[in-house]
């Protein structure tokens, strides 16, 4: 069937919730792109002969067109998903992802991922690389309106506490 | 001593709350950078044509290091699907519009809004081919929940306030 492999990719990707990445599947790519080249080959051929007189092919090239169309948009759709992925567990671990995540990648993932990193550092010292990283820890948050109460507490103990 | 350890203790508390305060403002800050970030990130083909598209006088609703984070990150992410993918494909699918592909934002989702200052006569587009359009007036200091599109360039220029 036309277009199963490239819409497996998408489908396992989908499948693999919570930004888990699955490993990336090279010999199933190749067979999808793979599948475009014999399906583009077949149009050519059937387009010359369909302007020599035969219009019946007309719809299979329409088809055919159809399913390259088609997997164009799922190749791009999984590539483009496992980036925003990569992207997603750079935030979250920091510059050096842990093997398991690693194991996954492809070596242009892995490119592209090195070269993210250094837009993020070129782009503002002050952009965190790693969530929450500069902040303790939550519990000393404290919102200033309590601030203002301590301060009014140890003013009203007799304290010398003169407004930071 | 008493007295001295008061007064020891009232300085290290203030010493720390400011700190606290500082690292508070910091993560304030960076939180508001990184959400820029990540919307830059989501829609960088629509952003980047807006940034082209726009007059000469208009200011830039980008700084130059997201400009310059912007092209690069839509530079990185063309040249990785063209040598993983596309320049495997037949030739006359070897372009792919990112413009046409990567979702546009929606600006038709509704949002909370207060009215900082007195705005009259507010067209709003109908929703429905049934209905028809009609003006409102927004009063100072009332809260609406009204299409994004209809008061984005009352957000601009500061009249209404999102919450």
């Amino acid at each position: 069937m036309a277009g199963e492999r490239a819409a497996g990719l998408v489908r396992e990707l989908h499948r693999a919730a919570g930004g888990h990445l699955p490993p990336f599947r090279v010999e199933e790519l190749r067979q999808a792109l793979e599948e475009m080249r014999a399906l583009y080959e077949q149009n050519q051929a059937d387009v010359s002969e369909a302007k020599a007189g035969r219009t019946d092919l007309i719809f299979l090239i329409r088809f055919r067109h159809c399913c390259l169309l088609r997997n164009q948009r799922c190749i791009l759709a999984y590539l483009y998903d496992r980036l925003l992925r990569i992207r997603a567990l750079r935030w979250e671990y920091g510059s050096v992802l842990p093997n398991t995540i690693q194991f996954h990648m492809s070596a242009e993932e892995v490119r592209c991922l090195r070269d993210y990193g250094e837009f993020e550092i070129d782009d503002g010292t002050t952009v965190l690389l790693k969530k929450n990283s500069q902040f303790c820890s939550t519990s000393q948050v404290l919102p200033v309106k309590l601030l203002a109460h301590i301060a009014n507490c140890l003013h009203g103990s007799g304290l010398q506490f003169s407004s930071a | 001593m008493e007295a001295n350890l008061k007064r020891a203790k009232s300085g290290d508390l203030k010493v720390s709350v400011h700190r606290m305060e500082i690292e508070r403002i910091r993560y304030v800050l960076s939180s508001y950078l990184r959400c820029r970030l990540v919307k830059i990130e989501k829609f960088f083909p629509h952003v980047l044509e807006k940034e082209k598209s726009r007059a000469e006088g208009e200011p830039s609703i980008l700084s130059p290091e997201e400009f310059a984070f912007a092209k690069e990150y839509m530079a990185n992410t063309e040249t990785y699907l063209k040598n993983v993918a596309l320049k495997h494909m037949p030739p006359n699918l070897q372009k792919v519009s990112l413009l046409k592909s990567v979702p546009k934002p929606n600006l038709d989702s509704f949002v909370f809004l207060r009215v900082l200052e007195r705005q009259e006569n507010i067209l709003v587009e109908p929703e429905t081919d049934e209905q028809r359009e009609y003006t409102i007036d927004l009063e100072q200091g009332s809260q609406h929940l009204i299409r994004y599109r209809t008061i984005a360039p009352l957000v601009a220029s500061g009249a209404v306030q999102l919450i």
